[in-house]
Formats: C-alpha cells, sequence, structure tokens
C-alpha cells in the first residue's frame, strides 16, 4: 500500500457515498447528532458501511496511521501527550504516558529469543457496565477507526501483536472485526511492513466469556491467556509485565477511536475541546427514565442538566429527576444538586462517582435509592471474582444488608455497619471493582440517607418501590372521580361513584401500582402502611 | 543497595517485597494467603501495608521495594483493615475451635487473637459443607477454607499436579477437584502438600484426627526411610507415638514436600505385627546354639538380639567365603535404604568381602 | 468415547488443532466447542484438556468462572431478559416474572420440551430500547408483559 493508492481508493469511495446519499443507516439506533453534541468517536457511525474498508478510508481512513509512520514513536507519545487523551475505560489514565511506559519497558528488555512479539497492545472491549453501549456502537458501526487507533498506538508503544477482546454479548461486533481485519491485511493496513515504513503489526480477536471483571487490565490479560480472569496486584503494572510477560499496553475502544482523529486534526485541536485537565470529547449511553434515550457524544465539561433535559429532552411522563446514576456499577448517584456540575473525570470523582465508561441512568421518583444500591451491589457481587475476601465476602455482607433494608427489616445498626463495610472494603479490596463496587452505596447514603431512614425506621419505601413498605391512598382533595384506577384495577378493590372521590379497600389491595400509574391527575399518593408487611419474598 | 524506611525505621535491602525486607528485619506483618514456598499472589489482604503515595492499601508480599519508599505495617489504617479482613473471614467460617483439629497452629485462630476480634459484626449467609470425609488420608472441612488458594498453588508450583483449582466466583468460589469430584476420582495423588500448607483446619490428615494437639506433641526431625531420595520431615511424637508427619520446609532434599507414603504412611510405626527384634531361624539357631531357642510368636523363628543375629551372619558369611571365594556371595540391597547405606553396602561388598556381585532393587 | 462426542468429533479436532498452534487456547476452543455441541459436559471438557494439554482442572475452573460457558443442554431457543441497569429500571423484572410463569420454569432453567430455556442477562448493550430481551440473536425491545406470549409464540 502506498499514500497514492490509499487516496485513488478514497477517490473511488467518496463517488460511492456521494451516490447512495448522506447516512448509510437511516434507521439505525444511533440518531443523528442533536444540539449541543460533538461527534468524534461517533463520527462515522451510521454514515458508513462497516464492513467496507473502501467507506471508512473514504472518510479519511488510515491517512493519520501514514501521517504517523513519518514520525518517531517518541514523537507520536509526544504529540498524544499534548492533545491530553485520558483513557475513557473509567479511570481516565493519560494515553500517552500508558504508552510510554510501555515503551520504556520495553527498551530495557531483551525482546524474546523465540522471535514471539516483543510487546502487545490490547483494545479493551469488554464494556460490561450495565448501560454502556459505546463501544459496541463504535465496534459495530466504524471497526476501522478502532484497528487504526491501534496500530498507531501499538507504533508509538512498540507492540507488533495486538489483540481486540469484545464481549461475547456482542455478536454483531465481533462478526463486524471478523469483516474488518482481513480487508485491512488485504490492503496492507496490517500485516508486515505496513506502507514500507517496516512497521509490522497484526490484531486478534478474543472474544469475552461472560465475566464483568475482564474489564480490569490485569483480568482481562489473563483471560487471554486462557486462564480464569482474576486480577492481579499492581506493581507489576502490564506496562512493565503483561501479556505473556511481556510489556503491554490495554486501551479502551473509545480511547483508540479517538487516536487517528488527533493525528488527522492535531493535538490543539483535540485539546481545544473540554476541560483544563479532561479534553476531547465523551460518550454518553443516556437511559432509565429519560425521554430521548440513547447514545450521544459531548464536549468534556458539559453539565448534567444540558445532557439529561437540552439532549436527553428531559424526564419521561413528566417525572421528578431524582438521581443520575454514572459509571455504572462502580460509579455513583448524584441527585439534583449535581445538576449543573460540569461533567469532567475530576469533578464526577470529586462528587463521589466515576466517568466510568459513560453509561448515564436517569432516576425519578418512583426509583428507589436503596434498591438501586441494592441492585448494583447484586450485579457486583454475582461479578466478584472471589479472590480477596473484602470483595467475595464484603459484597456478599453489602447485599445482605441491604437486601435486608428492602425487606423492611432492616436495623439502626444495619446503617452504621453499612458504613464499616464500605469505608474498609474500599481501602482493602485487591482491584478497582471490589474498591469501587462500594460507590453506589457511599454515594445513595450521602445523598439520600433520609431514604435509608425511612426504609429502616419507620419501614417505608417513598418511591413504591420496596414491596410490603408502601401502599398508594386516593387523595380526597385531588381524585376526580373520572374511574380511570377502578376500572384498571385488577382484583375490583377500588370503588367509588362517577364523579365522587374513589377509595382503595387496603385490606384486599395487592399493591400492584396499576391504579398509580392509570391516574391522570396524581390523585394517588405513595404512604406508609400503617403496619409494614415484613419477611415478603423478594422481588423478581 | 535500596533504602527505604519502614515504620521510620531506615533499613538498606538488597531487593526483594517489603514483606521480604520488613521480616529480614524482625518487623512483623501478618499473612494468610503467603507461604514461603509459595509465589505470593497478594489475595488475603492481611499483609496490607501503608505506601506512602498510594491511594489505597498494599500487600506488602507482592509490593516491590523502591529507593525511598516510606512503609507503615502498623498504622490505625493498617490494623483497621486487618481486623476488617478478619471479621469478615470469621463471619463466614463455624466457631468450633475447641473441637477443630487445628487448633493451636491455625493461621487464623493467631490472628483473630492478635487483633482482638471476640465478634464478627456480620451476620449472614456462611458456607455450610459437611465434612468431606470420603478420601483416605486427607480429610476436607471446606467450611473451614478461606479462599487463601495455598492448597491449589501447592498441589500446581510444588507437585504439578495440577488437581486442585477454584471453581465458580464471588461468594460461590470454591477450592474443588475438576468437576468437583472427590479426590480419590480426580488425579490426586495425596501427597499432601496441600493439606501441609492448608493455615486453617480446612485440610486435615485424616487419621490423625484426635491424636494430639499441636501443644501436646513433640516434633522430631527424621529422614523417610521408604526411599533413598532422603526426605526430611517432622514425626509429632506424643506419649512416646508418633501421632502425624508434618513438612520440614528447609529440608534440603525435599523442601517441605513429601509423596503419600512419607506423609501418610507411619501407622506401621506401632503396627502390634512390626518386628522389634531380629529373628533367627530356628534351623540356623539350633546349628549355632545346640538349643530350641526361647519360643516365640513366629512361627520357625526364633528371637534374638542384633549382636547374636549380627555374629551369626557374619560368620556363615565368612564361612562361605573362605570355602568358595568371594564371588560366591552377592549383596542385593533396598531402594529403601537411603544414600549412605547403599553406600556403606557397597563398601561391604568391595572392600570387605572383595566381590563386584552388588546390586540394588532399584525400585520401590 | 460417548456418541455425544462422535457427532462433531472432526470439528472438534480441527478447532483443537488450529488454536492450539496460538497462545491462550482454551476460552477460544471452549466457545467453538459450544457452539458445536450446545453445552460444555464433562467427556468434552476432559477431551478439550487432553487435546490442548491443559490440567482439566483449568479447564473446569475457567468453565465454572465465565457465565457464558454452561455445563448443561439448553433449549432450542435461549431467551435472554437482560437484567441490565437501563431495564432494570424500566421494569424488567415484570417481563421475567410472566415469561417464568408462561414457560412454568425459574431463569437458568430450560423447558421439559427443550424448546427454551430462560436466561437472566446483564446489559446487553440495548439500553435505549429498555427492556429488552433477546431470543437467540433477535432483539425484542420495550417489551410489555402483554406481549411476551407473543414473542414466544414466533419461535418453534
Amino acid at each position: 500500500m502506498t499514500i497514492e493508492e490509499l487516496e485513488r481508493i478514497r477517490t473511488e469511495a467518496r463517488q460511492i457515498l456521494a451516490e447512495r446519499g448522506e447516512r448509510f443507516l437511516p434507521d439505525g439506533e444511533l440518531k443523528p447528532p442533536r444540539p449541543g453534541e460533538v461527534r468524534v468517536v461517533l463520527r462515522n457511525c451510521g454514515q458508513i458501511d462497516p464492513k467496507r474498508i473502501e467507506e471508512y478510508i473514504a472518510k479519511e481512513g488510515y491517512f493519520a496511521l501514514h501521517k504517523i509512520l513519518n514520525m518517531t514513536p517518541e514523537q507520536v507519545i509526544d504529540e498524544t501527550k499534548r492533545s491530553g487523551l485520558r483513557g475513557r475505560g473509567g479511570a481516565g489514565f493519560p494515553a500517552g504516558q500508558k504508552w510510554f511506559f510501555a515503551r520504556q519497558a520495553l527498551a530495557s528488555r531483551p525482546a524474546p529469543a523465540d522471535g514471539a512479539p516483543p510487546a502487545y497492545l490490547i483494545c479493551n472491549g469488554d464494556e460490561g457496565d450495565p448501560g454502556a453501549f459505546m463501544d459496541r456502537a463504535v465496534l459495530e458501526g466504524d471497526p476501522h477507526s478502532v484497528l487504526e487507533g491501534m496500530a498507531i498506538a501499538a507504533y508509538a508503544m512498540g507492540a507488533t501483536q495486538g489483540y481486540v477482546y469484545v464481549r461475547a454479548e456482542y455478536p454483531v461486533a465481533v462478526e463486524h472485526l471478523q469483516t474488518a481485519l482481513p480487508q485491512a491485511r488485504r490492503l496492507g493496513l496490517l500485516g508486515k511492513n505496513i506502507f514500507g515504513k517496516g512497521f509490522d503489526f497484526d490484531v486478534d480477536i478474543r472474544i469475552g466469556a461472560g465475566a464483568f471483571v475482564c474489564g480490569e487490565e490485569t483480568a482481562l490479560i489473563d483471560s487471554i491467556e486462557g486462564r480464569r480472569g482474576e486480577p492481579r496486584p499492581r506493581p507489576p503494572f502490564p506496562a512493565v509485565s503483561g501479556l505473556w510477560g511481556r510489556p503491554t499496553s490495554v486501551n479502551n475502544v473509545e480511547t483508540l477511536a479517538n487516536v487517528p482523529q488527533i493525528f488527522l486534526k492535531g493535538a490543539d485541536w483535540f485539546a481545544g475541546m473540554g476541560t483544563e485537565k479532561s479534553k476531547g470529547t465523551k460518550t454518553f449511553a443516556i437511559a432509565g427514565k429519560v425521554k430521548n434515550a440513547g447514545l450521544i457524544e459531548v464536549p468534556m465539561g458539559i453539565t448534567m442538566r444540558e445532557i439529561i433535559y437540552d439532549i436527553g429532552g428531559g424526564i419521561l411522563n413528566k417525572k421528578e429527576f431524582k438521581a443520575a446514576q454514572t459509571g455504572g456499577p462502580l460509579g455513583g448517584c448524584l441527585p439534583a444538586k449535581y445538576l449543573d456540575t460540569p461533567i469532567d473525570f475530576e469533578s464526577l470523582v470529586a462528587a463521589g462517582s466515576l466517568m466510568g465508561s459513560g453509561g448515564l441512568i436517569v432516576l425519578d421518583e418512583n426509583d428507589c435509592m436503596v434498591d438501586v444500591a441494592r441492585f448494583f451491589m447484586d450485579f457486583t457481587q454475582d461479578e466478584s471474582c472471589g479472590k480477596c475476601p473484602p470483595c467475595w465476602l464484603g459484597t456478599k455482607r453489602l447485599l445482605e444488608i441491604l437486601t435486608r433494608i428492602t425487606r423492611a427489616e432492616g436495623t439502626e445498626k444495619d446503617l452504621e455497619t453499612l458504613e464499616y463495610l464500605t469505608q474498609n472494603i474500599s481501602t482493602a479490596s485487591l482491584c478497582a471493582l471490589g474498591q469501587g463496587s462500594v460507590n453506589p452505596v457511599v454515594t445513595t447514603m450521602r445523598h439520600f440517607r433520609d431514604e435509608y431512614e425511612a426504609h429502616v425506621r419507620d419501614k417505608f419505601c417513598s418511591s413504591g418501590v420496596c414491596k410490603g413498605m408502601f401502599h398508594y391512598e386516593i387523595l380526597a382533595d385531588t381524585c376526580n372521580g373520572c374511574g380511570a384506577c377502578r376500572l384498571k384495577c385488577p382484583d375490583k378493590v377500588i370503588k367509588g361513584a362517577k364523579k365522587a372521590v374513589h377509595e382503595i379497600d387496603q385490606a384486599n389491595c395487592i399493591v400492584c401500582g396499576d391504579c398509580y400509574k392509570a391516574c391522570k391527575f396524581a390523585a394517588i399518593a405513595i404512604r406508609p402502611r400503617p403496619t409494614p408487611k415484613s419477611k415478603l419474598p423478594e422481588c423478581g | 543497595m535500596t533504602i527505604l524506611a519502614i515504620n521510620g525505621k531506615k533499613i538498606e535491602a538488597a531487593g526483594g517485597t517489603i514483606l521480604d525486607v520488613a521480616r529480614a528485619n524482625g518487623i512483623h506483618i501478618p499473612t494468610l494467603c503467603h507461604h514461603a514456598a509459595l509465589a505470593p499472589q497478594g489475595a488475603c489482604r492481611l499483609c496490607l501495608v501503608e505506601v506512602k503515595g498510594m491511594r489505597v492499601l498494599q500487600p506488602a508480599c507482592t509490593y516491590p521495594i523502591s529507593e525511598g519508599m516510606d512503609v507503615q505495617t502498623d498504622s490505625p489504617k493498617v490494623r483497621t483493615a486487618r481486623k476488617f479482613v478478619l471479621e469478615l473471614l470469621l463471619s463466614d467460617h463455624p466457631k468450633d475451635c475447641m473441637t477443630c483439629e487445628t487448633c493451636g497452629h491455625c493461621e487464623l485462630q493467631d490472628l483473630i487473637y492478635e487483633y482482638g476480634v471476640k465478634e464478627t459484626p456480620f451476620v449472614g449467609d456462611r458456607h455450610l459443607f459437611p465434612p468431606d470425609e470420603r478420601d483416605p488420608f486427607i480429610l476436607r472441612d471446606m467450611e473451614k477454607c478461606i479462599r487463601c488458594r495455598r492448597c491449589i498453588r501447592a498441589c500446581d508450583e510444588i507437585q504439578a499436579v495440577n488437581a486442585l483449582t477454584m471453581m465458580n466466583r464471588g461468594f460461590r468460589a470454591k477450592v474443588a477437584t475438576a468437576f468437583d469430584t472427590r479426590m480419590q476420582d480426580s488425579n490426586c495423588i495425596f501427597c499432601g502438600q496441600c493439606v501441609s500448607v492448608c493455615p486453617t483446619g480446612a485440610l486435615t490428615e485424616k487419621d490423625s484426627h484426635g491424636k494430639g494437639r499441636d501443644w501436646q506433641t513433640t516434633k522430631v526431625a527424621t529422614t523417610c526411610p521408604y526411599c533413598g531420595v532422603g526426605c526430611n520431615f517432622d514425626l509429632n511424637v506424643r506419649d512416646g507415638k508418633v501421632v502425624k508427619v508434618t513438612s520440614a520446609w528447609n529440608a534440603p532434599a525435599n523442601k517441605g514436600a513429601l509423596c503419600v507414603k512419607g506423609r501418610f504412611g507411619w501407622q506401621f510405626l506401632h503396627h502390634p505385627d512390626r518386628l522389634t527384634t531380629p529373628l533367627m531361624k530356628t534351623s540356623f539357631w539350633k546349628e549355632i546354639k545346640g538349643t530350641e531357642g526361647a519360643p516365640s510368636p513366629y512361627k520357625g523363628f526364633v528371637e534374638t538380639d542384633w549382636d547374636t543375629a549380627l555374629d551369626a551372619a557374619a560368620g556363615r558369611l565368612s564361612a562361605v567365603r573362605s570355602a568358595d571365594g568371594p564371588d560366591a556371595l552377592a549383596i542385593l540391597t533396598s531402594a529403601k535404604c537411603t544414600n549412605e547405606e547403599n553406600y556403606l553396602m557397597q563398601k561391604l561388598a568391595r572392600k570387605e568381602i572383595g566381590t563386584n556381585n552388588i546390586d540394588h532393587c532399584a525400585r520401590l | 468415547m460417548s456418541m455425544d462426542l462422535d457427532a462433531h468429533r472432526p470439528a472438534l479436532d480441527d478447532i483443537i488443532n488450529r488454536e492450539k498452534a496460538k497462545g491462550g487456547a482454551l476460552i477460544p476452543v471452549l466457545h467453538q466447542a459450544q457452539e458445536l455441541y450446545g453445552y460444555l459436559p464433562k467427556e468434552l471438557q476432559d477431551y478439550i484438556a487432553e487435546g490442548l494439554g491443559v490440567p482439566q482442572s483449568t479447564v473446569f475452573g475457567v468453565v465454572t468462572f465465565y457465565s457464558f460457558f454452561t455445563t448443561k443442554p439448553r433449549g432450542r431457543h435461549r431467551i435472554g431478559l437482560c437484567l441490565g441497569t437501563a431495564c432494570y429500571v424500566r421494569g424488567n423484572t415484570k417481563n421475567l416474572e410472566r415469561l417464568s410463569h408462561e414457560l412454568g420454569v425459574n431463569a437458568g432453567e430450560s423447558t421439559p420440551d427443550m424448546r427454551y430455556s430462560l436466561e437472566v442477562c446483564r446489559c446487553i448493550g440495548l439500553c435505549s430500547q429498555a427492556p429488552a430481551i433477546m431470543v437467540g440473536k433477535s432483539v425484542h425491545s420495550k417489551v410489555q408483559p402483554d406481549q411476551v406470549a407473543d414473542i414466544l409464540s414466533q419461535y418453534e
């Protein structure tokens, strides 16, 4: 492959794109950018046919790779550092710095005697945060941008072999990568002596097998090596001793998809977006009780209010915003007072949450914060690898307490024990999963302490979630006797004449909530039960 | 040399982990998953220490020392974290130390005591596995397992048998053989390396149960009589009787490792059928002594003492040598003898008798 | 060697021989073997251990660690009900109750006729279409409990 050939393919493919029209997937799940969005990572998603490398080339694909092969690896690292690109997988470690460490480690060690690759570049596509799917969107919609980013990163750090580790739950992403790889090899954009510059790099796909903890880099490396994905203490860091003991850099899909653009448009362009310490854009998967759920990409530093209300269209069904859960199971729940905080790595950590991979779940007044904490703990508990006791036993104890509280069996002592557990699990756990597992509990306890106390003291769940801890009452002042609730009630326990105030026969009500949903006039309220029912079977 | 500070004390060391350096300098750091014969894994979180500049506590067993490092091994933060881990472990552990076989040499018990854990603040599910007595030699009481994985690593790193693994994950994770069978149905060879490294009562020597607590026994170093490798181990002796064999980790030939015979095959020592005195054939006795000899429980044999027996044997060997020459004699020794014993036998053959007819059964 | 293994033995041998040359072959082989046989029974795990020269305990440890691997046969149609955050807050537990009721099995079980197996999974990345259910590789989005019976009838 030469630059002339690449230019020729670009010209031809542009023609095809022009003839076909703007979008390849007019009905895809990715909507056209909304005002306020800036698409860097998602730039080609939905625009090009991900199964045709030519269309990626039409969008300047692989030109950045050609460009950097005329630079030294050190220059590539410096340029990446200057752009301020930080890891999009959660922790926000500077990408250029990561490559620099790996390169440094590589220089201090002899090459393997058996001709094995001296260093590895791993693309972490084990996107496990429930509620986040940006990596899937990029791998499915623009796989070549990730492969090009990998090649650039590999050149910078000195790797000759790369792996893309993709979740088994993403069969389409795997299929598109499996199509993309031979195409890139055929054009000489992967393989030996790329662009005739003496740079060798190839990529293999590894499919995850359903373990959230494999998103942790040392566990991911163990998994590629064919073992149980159990995190190891660092040091040694993968940059020094990673895959098969060689210097390894593990970078997230979104991080790598940013890389070609940084070299096409320049580090200054990238650094011109975002905040002082968090540059560029970030994709967010907005979900939950928001009108326009979906994937967006916005400059770092945008506020949660802008995301949820301006881009997301506000809360569903005219309900009240209660909290936004960011960062997945290891992130936290942020209440309304953080709506105007600019979102970047530091501010989210300061608020007790995480950027994570960019999941953003909007919760409304009908979401119980204790139950949300319990939900995440159930997840983390199930995904704990079982290696260190603070995690495998600590999260179990946390889950047991949260379950007790949501079943009206909680005590004041339980709240103290929760705090004791969260403090120590976060300092004593081996990896980020254990350390971060407490964040949903810590943030909900910090910002919604009253809900925990109501659950424990009054056995009352004001959100109407925890079974046996509330009932519905029709407000005599508001009810206009429309009868909607009476008609909807499956057990016919609501009585009332037309245009007269209705009433629920509490003794026979099964608290299914159909009346609450049916009422258009907010005349049905969630109220404490006179005698809380305890020891009900767990819901679901 | 690397200069670092542990608990404010300046220490010079050539290298290694924080734990290595601390122990070499007499600084106590508790451990559970660590074992000197196994690669460290940093899992149990008992050896957590504060390393200045690090956000979270770090395991001393895997953390390499570096120049200017400032480590606290016993700060309140560290002690709180360790106590927390112990409380957690105790919440999933039976509190039956009174009847537990390992009482007195249980590393968990010692640490619970050291950290003053009176009771655990955590109430919840506990693993309830019944003791697994289906296997010979090894009793597995998995509800006492703290998942330190020493057994798995010993089986893998020392014995290279790989009979054990972790199965499942999280709270459901447990140590198991492939397909969670009894050990006899796996590729286990019952070397007992797993038992020797288990810090609690999860893996114990089945035949030693109830025969003596650690403080009731004396350890007597000896060399295994089963073969010529020369493995050393400690006989655990109570009231003049052997009740158990335990690993001698500094043994030059075997470094703590043993095979099924050495570790579990000691019952013959006190067996009523064991010969405790030399026997001579009644016909031979009659020939030398001219008497019938005292009646003995062994039909056709007379009980005697070593001097008599050896004199008789030497006399007959000399007679054969004089009559028919040294090559009329041959010596076959045993693989059960030590190297030294075999050396002496060949010396007896070649130098004293004067024959090269010396051989060895060469198998057990 | 059981009949089960013989059914796809040449293909299985191909997979083992192809992957064996690369490092870390175990997980790719388990994936492909499960694709062939539908599940990973003991005989199959033993055969893979032998073929790759990996201890049986390692294979067993890996199979039980990753939730994607199963040692029990599964129904013709695998129903994956997502209980990721978005699907959870949008009420997929109600759909689970309904599915469980319609099929007469709990999550993690298969129907006696092996037509369906019901599994709960963690986020399948369809958060914008929550609550979502996958049957095989087809996606059903924004599912309401009343639609459950209708969805089931689409799969024979």
